[in-house]
C-alpha cells in the first residue's frame, strides 16, 4: 500500500527546494526584473555545494558557496538586464545556459565521488509528536526544511510590512514614482535579482546535499528550476500561494515514485505495475501539471484582474525625455 | 544610465563614459558586433577552461581541426549544423513576433515521433518508394511539431498563459511521450530504441552516390541541409516581403497597434506557434530520415535549444541562421571529443550573453572622454 | 517690470523662496530654457504660462531636480542650491506634483505618501501611520481614506494624495504641474481652496498652466515664457487681461475662433445606440450612451478625462467590447466585431496615445503609414507586399503632409510629437474616410501643428465625413464642433449647438449637469434618476 504519511514528508523536503527557488523568483521578479534563469543557478549552487562537501567535507559551507556562485551568475543577469537593458527573457535563458555549462565543466567527475558529509537529519522535539503533522512536518527532516518553514511567513511580511519591502514593490509597480522619491531603483533591482539569485543556490544545494544527495549533471535539478518559474506565476507573486504549491509539487515528485511500487491500487491492479512504461506519463505528470495550473491561475487572473508587476521585464531607463 | 547619474562620493573615474542614443544603426554594426561578441565569448570561455584546469588554446585549436579540419570532420559539421539551421529558422520567425517559443526541442521530439509514426505504425506500407514516404513523413514530422506549438500558442492565445513556460513543460513532456514508444510499442526486442528504419525511408545522402562519384564516398551529408537552405529563402520572403511578415513584425514591435490595425492577434500567434512548431519538427524529421535512421530517446544534441542562441546570434537575419548554425555544428561535433563534456554548452551560453550585452553598442553610441 | 521695489542682492533674509538666474537647458535639437528667470514670493501663488513646448515644465523638472541645468542659477531662501536629484530638491523644502501622477497603483494612500522615506527605519506601524496621515489632512481639509488603494480612487482623490506627499515631507513650496487639466470645474474650485488655505499657512505656489481663466483666478503673479524665453516676468495677475496674456504667450494677436463654413449635415454616418462598457479595471465605464453623426458634421465630445471618452472610441472602433447596445455605422452594426470591421468600413481612428497604440516605433515612417491598407492593393495583392508602391506612396504623404524626417526608412520612435501625428494623420486621412473618430488629436503640438490639425479636419467635414472629436480642450471643441455632447461618468449630459454653447454651460455637463437638448438622452434617464 501507500503510506501517505511517507509522501506528505517527502513531499515537504523536496517541496522545500521548489518553495526557496520560487521565494527567490518572487522577491527578483517583484523589483521588476524577470528571472527566468533559476534551473541555471540551480544547477550551479547544486554543483558548488556538493563540490564543497567532497573536496573539504564541509556541507554548510558547501551551502554558502553555493548561494555565493548562484548570486555571483545572477549578478551578471543584472547587469545586462538593468544596466544594458538587454531583453530580460534572453539574458534569463543565457543564464541557463551558462549555468548549466559551466556546473557541467567544474563538476566533472563529481559523480563519481564516494561517501560525502551531507546535512544531517533532525527531529524536533516535542512538536514531533503531535499525530500526523509530527512525523509529517517535524520528523527526520533535513534542517532546510525547517528554514523553508520561516521562509514563507518572514517573506510575506518583509514584503508587505517592512519599509524596504515597500521600496521593492514600488520599484516593480511604478519605478519612475520610486525613483523621484529619491529610491535608487537601479541599486534595488541589483539587490533582489542577487536575493533571488543566493535562494536559487540554496535551493540547488538543498538538493544536493539532503534531499536527493549527489551531483548528476542537468538530471540533479530535472526542470526543478522551470516548475519554480511557474510556480512564481501561479502563485501571482504571493509568497504563500507559492509555498502551497511548492509542497504540492513537492508531494507529487514522490508519489510518482511510489505509485509504480505496490501491486494493487485502491483495491484494482496497479497499472503501473505491471505495464511499467506507462510510468513515462507518470514523469510527465508534474509538468503537464505546471501547466493546467498556469492555465487555471491565467483565467482566475483575467477575472479578478490581477497581474504581475506593472513594470515586469522592463528596464528603466531615467531619462530626460525632452519636451 | 547609470553614467549620468553623479560619481560616487568622493571617487571618481580618471574618464567619463556617456551613452548617446543612436538616430540610425550602420548596416554593418550589427554583423561586427556578433563577430566582436564571439571573439570575447571565446576569451572568457578560454579563461574558464584554464581555471578548471584546461589549456585553453590546446582545446580551440583541437576544437577548430575537429570541426573544420579535412573533408571528413567538416562533413559531420554540415550534418550536425542540419538540424540546427531549421531549428534556428524557427526560433527566429517566432521571436520576431515576441513569442517565446522555448519549446523548439520538444517540437523536435515530437517530429522525430511523427515521422517514425510513418514507417513504425505503420501508416503506410513499409516498400513504399521514398518519393512517396518521405514527403509523408516530412508532413507528419511539420504536423506533429505544429501541434506542439499549437497547444501553447492556443493557451496564450486566448488565455494570457506565459508561453515560455508552457512551452518548456511542453519538452519535458515530448521526451517522456518518445521514450514511451521507444521502450514500450515500438522497443526492438526490449532495447531502447526502435527498429532500423528501411532504406526507402531514408533522406538521400552524398555517399549514396559514391557509385558515381567516388570522391563523395562516406560523406553522409543528407538532403536535410538543403530544407534549411530553402527554409531560410522562405523565411526570409514571409518576413521582409509577404503581408503576413509585416503583420509579425507589427505584432512583434508593438502589439496594441497591431490590433488598432486591424490585425488578428489570436490567430496570427496560434498560427506562428504551429509554423515554428512544424519547422523544429521538420528539423525532428530530417535527423531520424536523414542521420539516426530509427527512433532513439537520444536524438538530440539539445538543438532545441541551440536553436535560441543561433537565432539570437544572427540576430534574427535567416541568412546569417544558416552561416551560424554550421559555426555551431562545429561546436556540438567538436565538442563530443572534448572534455570536460561541458564546454560547447558553456561557451554556447557565454556567446548567447555576449551577444545581448553588445546590443547596447546598437542602441547606444559610447562615448568615453578623460576628465 | 512691476517688481523692482524690492533689493536686487538681497541676502540670507531674501524674501524669495526660489529664484532662479539665467537657466539654460538644452535637448537634442532643441533649446527649451533659454537663459530664462524665474521668481517665486513667499506666500504667493505664482502662475507659470506658456504654450505645449514652451518650457515650463522643462524649468519646473529642473527646480524639482529631475534635470540638471546646462547654465544657471538656483537659490532657496536666498542659498544657492544644486540639486542632483528629487531628494535634494525635497530636502530642499521643493515638492512637485506632476501632471501624470507618480503614484503607485497597487499600494495604499498611506503607503504612497511614506514612500522613500527614512522613517520609520523598518517595520511600518500602519495603524500609527494612518492616523498621522488623517490628521494632516485635517489641517489642510483634503479628505481621503488612507487604506484605500491608489487605484480605487478618482483622478481628483489621487491629486490629493500628491499634495499630501509633499506636505508630509514638510515641502515649503509646491509645484503644480498642469493641476487643473483633470479635474472637472467643480473639483477646479475645490482644488483652489486648497490652494488658499495652503498660502494662508505660509507655503507658496507655482501653479503651471495653459488656461487663462485659470491663471487669473488663482495667482497673485504671472511669469509667461514663449519658446524658452521669459516674455512677461512676474506680473501682477491683477489688472493684467486675458488677451494680453494670449498675447504675451503666443507671440501675435489670437483668434478664439476659426472660420468655418456653414455645416450641411448629410445622412446619419455613425449612430451609438445605448451603449454600455467597462474599463481596464472592470468598472463601467460607459452608462447606456447614445450619440449620432451625420456626414459633414463635426460633433465635439465635452468631458472630463476618465469619463468614458477613451472608452467610446474604442468601443466604436472594435478595440474594446461593449456589455450592451449597438454601434451601427452606416447602417451595419458592429458593435463587438473585430477592429477590422470598422476599418474596413472607412473608419479612420486618431488614437489618443500616439506612441503606445497609433504607430509602431521600431518600425519605418513607410511601415508605419500602411497600417490600415497593407492588405489592399496597390499595397499589396493581399499575400505579397508591393516594396516600391509602399515607398512611393510613403515619399508621396511624407511631402503632402510635410512629415519632417531624413528619410521614409527612419523609425517612427525617432520622430518628434508633431511629425509622428501629422503621420498619423496623412495615414488615416489618405484613405479617404467615411468618419473620422479624433481622439485628443492636438495634444502636446506646438500652435502650427495644432493649426494645421484643426484645418485638416475642417477640409475633411467640408468634404462631407463625419467627425467625432474627443477633446478636454474646451476651447478645441467649441472651436471647431458643429454640436457638442456632455459626457459624465459615461452618461450623455445634453447636447448643445455650436451657437448656444458657452463655456458655463459646457462646464456644467462636464460636471454632471445636463443642459440643453436632452433628447438624445431619453435612454439614459432611467438611468440617471435610479
Amino acid at each position: 500500500m501507500i503510506d501517505w504519511i511517507v509522501i506528505l514528508q517527502a513531499g515537504v523536503a523536496s517541496g522545500t527546494v521548489l518553495l526557496f527557488a520560487a521565494i527567490g523568483g518572487i522577491m527578483t521578479e517583484r523589483s521588476g526584473v524577470m528571472n527566468l534563469g533559476i534551473e541555471g543557478m540551480m544547477l550551479i549552487g547544486a554543483m558548488t555545494a556538493y563540490k564543497t562537501a567532497v573536496v573539504l567535507g564541509q556541507p554548510w559551507l558547501g551551502l554558502l558557496l553555493a548561494m555565493l556562485a548562484a548570486g555571483a551568475l545572477s549578478l551578471l543577469h543584472a547587469v545586462v538586464s538593468i544596466h544594458l537593458q538587454a531583453d530580460q527573457v534572453v539574458s534569463g535563458l543565457a543564464i541557463n545556459f551558462v549555468g548549466i555549462g559551466l556546473s557541467m565543466v567544474l563538476g566533472e567527475g563529481l559523480s563519481k565521488a564516494g561517501a560525502v558529509s551531507l546535512l544531517p537529519s533532525i527531529t524536533l522535539p516535542l512538536v514531533s509528536d503531535i499525530p500526523i503533522l509530527g512525523p509529517i512536518l517535524f520528523t527526520n527532516h533535513n534542517p532546510m526544511t525547517y528554514v523553508g518553514y520561516v521562509l514563507t511567513p518572514a517573506a510575506w511580511f518583509y514584503i508587505n510590512r517592512t519599509r524596504p519591502g515597500l521600496h521593492l514593490r514600488a520599484v516593480g509597480e511604478h519605478p519612475a514614482a520610486a525613483d523621484a522619491l529619491g529610491i535608487n531603483v537601479y541599486r534595488l533591482r541589483y539587490r533582489y535579482v542577487f536575493v533571488g539569485g543566493l535562494l536559487a543556490g540554496l535551493a540547488g544545494g538543498t538538493i544536493s546535499l539532503a534531499v536527493s544527495p549527489g551531483w548528476f549533471s542537468e538530471l540533479t535539478t530535472s526542470g526543478q528550476g522551470w516548475i519554480a518559474v511557474g510556480l512564481v506565476i501561479f502563485a501571482q507573486w504571493n509568497p504563500w500561494r507559492a509555498a502551497a504549491g511548492a509542497y504540492m509539487f513537492g508531494a507529487l515528485r514522490r508519489l510518482i515514485l511510489d505509485l509504480q511500487g505496490p501491486q494493487t491500487l485502491l483495491w484494482f491492479a496497479n497499472p503501473f505495475y505491471y505495464m511499467p512504461k506507462l510510468g513515462f506519463f507518470l514523469q510527465m505528470l508534474p509538468y503537464a501539471l505546471v501547466i493546467l495550473i498556469l492555465f487555471i491561475g491565467s483565467r482566475e487572473a483575467l477575472k479578478k484582474r490581477m497581474g504581475a508587476p506593472a513594470a515586469l521585464g522592463v528596464p528603466y531607463i531615467r531619462g530626460e525625455r525632452g519636451l | 544610465m547609470s553614467a549620468d547619474q553623479p560619481a560616487a562620493r568622493g571617487w571618481r573615474l580618471p574618464f567619463s563614459i556617456s551613452f548617446e542614443q543612436r538616430m540610425t544603426t550602420p548596416k554593418w554594426l550589427p554583423a561586427l558586433t556578433s563577430i566582436g561578441s564571439l571573439i570575447v565569448a571565446f576569451m572568457i570561455g578560454g579563461g574558464v577552461i584554464a581555471i578548471a584546469g584546461g589549456n585553453p588554446f590546446a582545446t580551440y585549436a583541437h576544437l577548430v581541426k575537429a570541426a573544420f579540419g579535412d573533408i571528413g570532420v567538416f562533413n559531420d559539421t554540415l550534418v550536425k549544423a542540419s538540424p540546427l539551421m531549421l531549428v534556428g529558422l524557427a526560433c527566429a520567425l517566432a521571436f520576431r513576433m515576441k513569442l517565446w517559443n522555448i519549446g523548439a526541442e520538444g517540437q523536435f521530439f515530437l517530429g522525430a515521433w511523427g515521422a517514425s509514426a510513418v514507417v513504425l505504425a505503420p501508416l503506410l506500407p513499409r516498400d513504399t518508394p521514398g518519393i512517396i514516404i518521405i514527403p509523408a513523413m516530412m508532413l507528419a514530422g511539420f504536423a506533429c511539431g505544429a501541434l506542439w506549438g499549437f497547444i501553447p500558442g492556443l493557451l496564450k492565445a486566448k488565455f494570457n498563459v506565459n508561453e515560455i513556460i508552457t512551452t518548456l513543460m511542453m519538452n519535458y513532456i515530448a521526451v517522456s511521450w518518445v521514450l514511451f514508444w521507444v521502450f514500450g510499442e515500438w522497443s526492438e526486442s526490449g532495447f531502447q530504441m526502435s527498429p532500423m528504419f528501411p532504406r526507402n525511408t531514408w533522406l538521400p545522402r552524398l555517399t549514396d552516390y559514391a557509385a558515381q562519384i567516388p570522391q563523395l564516398a562516406g560523406l553522409t551529408l543528407h538532403l536535410g541541409i538543403l530544407f534549411g537552405v530553402i527554409g531560410s529563402v522562405v523565411v526570409w520572403f514571409i518576413i521582409s516581403r509577404s503581408r503576413w511578415g509585416y503583420e509579425i513584425r507589427l505584432i512583434g514591435d508593438n502589439k496594441q497597434a497591431a490590433r488598432y490595425a486591424g490585425v488578428n492577434i489570436v490567430r496570427n500567434t496560434v498560427f506562428m506557434m504551429m509554423v515554428s512548431g512544424g519547422i523544429a519538427g521538420l528539423a525532428g524529421m530530417a535527423e531520424i530520415s536523414g542521420v539516426v535512421h530509427r527512433l532513439q530517446g537520444a536524438i538530440s544534441s539539445n538543438y532545441g535549444f541551440t536553436g535560441i542562441i543561433i537565432a539570437w546570434l544572427a540576430k534574427l537575419n535567416p541568412f546569417a541562421v544558416i552561416l551560424v548554425s554550421v559555426l555551431f555544428g562545429g561546436l556540438i561535433q567538436a565538442g563530443r571529443e572534448i572534455q570536460p563534456s561541458g564546454v560547447p554548452r558553456m561557451l554556447q551560453g557565454i556567446i548567447l550573453f555576449c551577444v545581448i550585452a553588445s546590443d547596447v553598442l546598437l542602441r547606444y553610441r559610447i562615448q568615453i572622454t578623460r576628465r | 517690470m512691476p517688481d523692482i521695489t524690492q533689493p536686487p542682492d538681497s541676502t540670507a533674509t531674501s524674501h524669495f523662496a526660489v529664484e532662479m538666474r539665467g537657466i539654460v537647458k538644452r535637448f537634442p535639437g532643441v533649446l527649451a530654457n533659454d537663459h530664462t528667470d524665474f521668481t517665486l514670493k513667499r506666500g504667493e501663488v505664482h502662475a507659470l504660462l506658456g504654450e505645449n513646448g514652451a518650457g515650463k515644465s522643462t524649468l519646473m523638472n529642473i527646480l524639482a531636480g529631475l534635470y540638471k541645468p546646462d547654465a544657471g542659477a538656483i537659490l532657496v531662501n536666498g542659498q544657492p542650491v544644486h540639486f542632483n536629484s528629487p531628494r535634494d530638491a525635497i530636502a530642499a523644502g521643493l515638492g512637485m506634483v506632476h501632471q501624470h501622477f507618480m503614484l503607485v497603483p497597487t499600494q495604499t494612500v498611506t503607503e504612497n505618501i511614506i514612500l522613500g522615506l527614512s522613517e520609520p527605519r523598518f517595520f511600518l506601524p500602519m495603524a500609527e501611520l494612518d492616523r498621522r496621515i488623517l490628521a494632516l489632512q485635517e489641517q489642510y481639509g483634503l479628505k481621503v481614506d488612507p487604506k484605500a488603494k491608489i487605484w480605487q480612487l478618482s483622478v481628483g482623490e489621487q491629486q490629493r494624495v500628491e499634495i499630501l506627499k509633499m506636505l508630509y515631507r514638510g515641502a515649503k513650496v509646491l509645484i503644480m504641474d498642469e493641476p487643473t487639466a483633470v479635474l472637472t470645474p467643480q473639483e477646479v474650485e475645490e482644488l483652489f481652496v486648497t490652494l488658499r488655505a495652503m498660502v494662508a499657512r505660509g507655503h507658496s505656489i507655482i501653479f503651471i498652466s495653459h488656461k487663462l481663466d485659470e491663471v487669473l483666478a488663482i495667482s497673485n503673479r504671472i511669469t509667461v515664457l514663449r519658446q524658452g524665453r521669459v516674455t512677461a516676468a512676474g506680473i501682477p495677475a491683477q489688472g493684467t487681461t486675458k488677451t494680453q496674456l494670449a498675447q504675451l504667450m503666443v507671440g501675435r494677436e489670437v483668434v478664439f475662433t476659426i472660420d468655418k463654413q456653414p455645416c450641411r449635415p448629410g445622412e446619419v454616418v455613425l449612430a451609438v445606440e445605448d451603449v454600455c462598457a467597462e474599463n481596464d479595471r472592470g468598472l463601467p465605464a460607459l452608462r447606456h450612451f447614445s450619440i449620432r453623426v451625420r456626414a459633414g458634421e463635426i460633433v465635439g465630445i465635452a468631458g472630463v478625462a476618465g469619463n468614458g471618452q477613451s472608452e467610446l472610441a474604442q468601443v466604436i472602433t472594435g478595440l474594446r467590447r461593449c456589455s450592451c447596445g449597438r454601434v451601427m455605422i452606416a447602417g451595419e452594426d458592429v458593435a463587438n466585431q473585430a477592429p477590422h470591421a470598422a476599418i474596413q468600413r472607412r473608419v479612420a481612428y486618431i488614437p489618443e496615445d500616439r506612441h503606445g497604440v497609433g504607430s509602431s516605433p521600431g518600425l519605418s515612417l513607410a511601415d508605419n503609414l500602411i497600417m490600415k491598407n497593407h492588405r489592399e492593393p496597390p499595397i499589396s495583392n493581399g499575400w505579397v507586399l508591393n516594396l516600391p508602391m509602399i515607398r512611393r506612396q510613403a515619399n508621396q504623404l511624407k511631402d503632402q503632409y510635410n512629415i519632417m524626417a531624413p528619410s521614409v526608412d527612419v523609425q517612427a520612435r525617432l520622430l518628434s510629437g508633431g511629425n509622428l501625428q501629422k503621420a498619423i494623420l496623412a495615414r488615416e486621412m489618405s484613405a479617404g474616410p467615411r468618419l473620422i473618430i479624433a481622439v485628443q488629436p492636438t495634444r502636446g503640438l506646438d500652435v502650427g501643428a495644432i493649426e494645421a490639425v484643426h484645418h485638416a479636419l475642417l477640409k475633411e467635414r467640408d468634404r462631407g465625413t463625419a467627425i467625432l472629436l474627443i477633446s478636454e480642450e474646451l476651447e478645441e471643441i467649441m472651436a471647431l464642433s458643429d454640436r457638442i455632447v456632455g459626457i459624465y461618468e459615461g452618461q450623455h449630459m445634453g447636447e448643445l449647438k455650436a451657437e448656444e454653447a458657452t463655456l458655463t454651460k459646457i462646464g456644467l455637463m462636464m460636471a454632471g449637469t445636463p443642459q440643453g437638448d436632452v433628447a438624445g438622452r431619453v435612454n439614459n434617464v432611467g438611468e440617471l434618476t435610479g
